[in-house]
């Protein structure tokens, strides 16, 4: 049973700044894993162990050759990692990301592939499930619960009101929501161990992949403009002394709440 | 803009709440507007989208057991092939939406711009605005290549509104073939399970109640949903108490959760965290209760009680008990 997992490496500043030229996120300083991603890595990690083998392989798209991030994901177990890293992605969308993770994959002929619902810096939501569609595999998203048998997959999968249970052979995308496992910490051995473990550096043109399909050519949209928008005002401020609910009432009262 | 399609997702015939928004929004594109649906019970929502100007349906009927993603998007891509293509395809932020625009954006090689909280045609150009960084800055961007431009939108980005009795339409339904969708389409639904609820929905209701990680434990939140019942108003949790499972995710507000629009949001043991924001900031009027004077959550509050919510709430209620 072997495992993929998409780690996305994001920028560790808070806040985010934007490009003034490009209107993209600064991703140059330093980057980390994506804390949603530590939940795929984890799962990953308990579904080789339940299947009693197999290996966790991190797939990775990130400017300037970072690691850091990786190594996180390699210190708690991961066997390896593949980043692709090349100054032509420079600008890509979630569609030319998902052409070269889809090629990355593709490569390695895993059984499953994981990754978060969304990441914190795009939130888009769709890298994943544009993956499976370029490999041409099921995918299920937002996965809360997921166990393997048989070689097919049983994922309680979150819904607006609550949940549906799904099944799917494999291989197969599934996308998992923060939450879904506890991420382990890594042991001191892990981290002395992750400094030896292989990352794999690959670029677009060795992964097959035209050049005009990812980056800002890929993208095929451009930012017009960016504007600040006016902010809420803070209002009154009660300290509480045994009394405040008794504001609250009134509030309510103005409102016809009450 | 010639043409605009919609996603209409939809449940027994009831269009989900944000297909008439997005309907509404085409229609002020001053484009011909025609939407997609499947699923059980489908052609029923023909009625209701053609009060909201609809001129075309386009039915998938029911896909069985299957996930909508690699059905729809197919169906969608077939048809796009055979007609003349829409400027655009707007699509709902819902579980199934995002699958479904991923799909069909890898499908037809197309790039999908997500996390629309506004759209713009003047002058025949079809901009979209993206709320970033919590709220604190609008982007405005647009696509530079083929049509259709595909959008996920946000929820209550755009108010709902039946068309004028002129515009309404008895709407022409057209029976869609889903092609086959090979092994893309193995993923099968064994069971569904709905989260129990009473009083009114949450992205409907007049009052909201929520509860964050300041709870401090699980048996707390029942403070929220009892507030919430006596103000006759829905609860609502921060992503770190539904992570924790103290509520159900049904109940999450915010970036990956519902967006809300009640006339008062009370926050209670909520810090501001700006993905929690960004589902509330439309509120009406925002009470929070917090015990930390800096929390963010002050800085947009209109009444901002500093206290302990384990504290406050349950004299809040003994309050409005006692009024009864
Ligand atoms: C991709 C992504 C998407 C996300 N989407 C969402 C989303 O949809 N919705 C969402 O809510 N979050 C979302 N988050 C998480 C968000 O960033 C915050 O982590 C979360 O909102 C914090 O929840 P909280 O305010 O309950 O907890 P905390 O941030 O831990 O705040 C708890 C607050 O309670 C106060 N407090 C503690 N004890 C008491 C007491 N006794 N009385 C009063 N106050 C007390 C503290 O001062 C603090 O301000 C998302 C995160 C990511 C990465
Ligand atoms: N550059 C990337 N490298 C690896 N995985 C990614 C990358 N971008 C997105 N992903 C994966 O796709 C998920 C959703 O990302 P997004 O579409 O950006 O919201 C993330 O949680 C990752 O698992």
């Amino acid at each position: 049973m072997n495992v993929a997992v998409c780690v996305k490496q994001i920028p560790d500043s808070e806040p985010p700044a934007l490009d003034p030229q490009h209107h993209t996120l600064v991703r140059d300083g330093k980057l980390v894993m994506d804390e949603s991603d530590s939940f795929g890595v984890e799962m990953g990690l308990q579904l080789v162990e339940a299947a009693g083998g197999g290996e966790v392989v991190l797939v990775s798209m990130a400017p300037c050759g970072e690691t850091r991030g990786l190594r996180t994901a390699l210190a708690t177990g991961a066997a390896k990692a593949i980043l692709v890293s090349d100054p032509v992605l420079a600008g890509s969308d979630a569609l030319g990301t998902a052409k070269v993770l889809a090629a990355v994959i593709r490569r390695l002929g895993p059984d499953l592939v994981l990754a978060g619902t969304e990441s914190t810096d795009g939130y888009t939501g769709t890298t994943p499930v544009q993956v499976a569609e370029l490999l041409g595999w099921p995918s299920v998203s937002f996965a809360r619960h997921v166990e393997i048998s048989h070689r097919a997959l049983r994922v309680k999968r979150q819904t607006e009101t609550g949940y549906e249970e799904v099944t799917c052979p494999l291989p197969a995308v599934v996308t998992v929501t923060a939450g879904v496992v506890e991420p382990r910490y890594p042991s001191f051995k892990g981290l002395a161990a992750a400094k030896s473990k292989p990352v794999e550096e690959l670029t677009v043109v060795e992964l097959g992949l035209d050049p005009s399909q990812v980056g800002f050519s890929g993208a095929r949209q451009q930012v017009i403009s960016v504007r600040a928008v006016k902010a809420r005002e803070a209002g009154e401020i009660v300290v509480d002394a045994g009394e405040a609910h008794e504001r609250v009432i009134s509030f309510l009262e103005q409102l016809k709440i009450l | 803009m010639d043409k605009t399609w919609v996603l209409a997702e939809q449940r027994d015939g009831t269009p989900a709440g944000i297909v008439l928004e997005l309907v509404t929004a085409a229609r002020g594109f001053g484009s011909v507007v025609e939407a997609v649906t499947w699923g059980p019970g489908g052609a029923g929502a023909a009625a209701v989208l053609g009060r909201y100007g609809v001129t075309k349906l386009y039915n998938l009927g029911d896909i069985g057991e299957s996930l909508p993603g690699p059905k729809v998007a197919a169906a969608i891509a077939a048809q796009l092939a055979a007609e003349s293509r829409p400027d655009a395809i707007l699509i709902g932020a819902t579980h199934d939406g995002r699958d479904i625009a991923a799909r069909l954006s890898a499908r037809l090689d197309l790039p999908v711009l997500a996390n629309v909280v506004g759209m713009d045609a003047s002058g025949g150009r079809l901009t979209s605005e993206h709320s970033i960084f919590g709220g604190s800055t609008v982007v405005r961007a647009e696509f530079t290549g083929a049509v259709p431009g595909l959008f996920i939108v946000q929820a209550k980005s755009f108010a709902a509104e039946a068309a004028e009795a002129a515009e309404q339409r008895s709407l022409e339904i057209v029976e869609v073939e889903v092609p086959d969708t090979g092994p893309s389409d193995a993923a099968r639904v064994v069971t569904r399970h709905e989260e129990e609820h009473s009083g009114p929905k949450l992205d409907e209701a007049t009052v909201v109640v929520s509860g964050g990680r300041g709870l401090g434990s699980p048996g707390n939140y029942a403070l929220i949903t009892e507030l919430a019942q006596l103000l006759n108003g829905a609860p609502g949790a921060s992503r770190a108490v539904v992570d924790a499972g103290w509520a159900p995710y049904a109940f999450q507000v915010g970036q990956t959760g519902k967006t809300v629009k009640p006339v008062v949001y009370i926050a209670c043991g909520i810090s501001g965290a700006t993905l929690h924001v960004v589902g509330m900031r439309a509120a009406q009027y925002i009470i929070a209760v917090n015990k930390d004077r800096e929390a963010p959550i002050f800085a947009i509050a209109d009444l901002g009680v500093v206290g302990d919510v384990t504290k406050v709430i349950p004299r809040l209620i003994e309050a409005i008990r006692a009024r009864r």
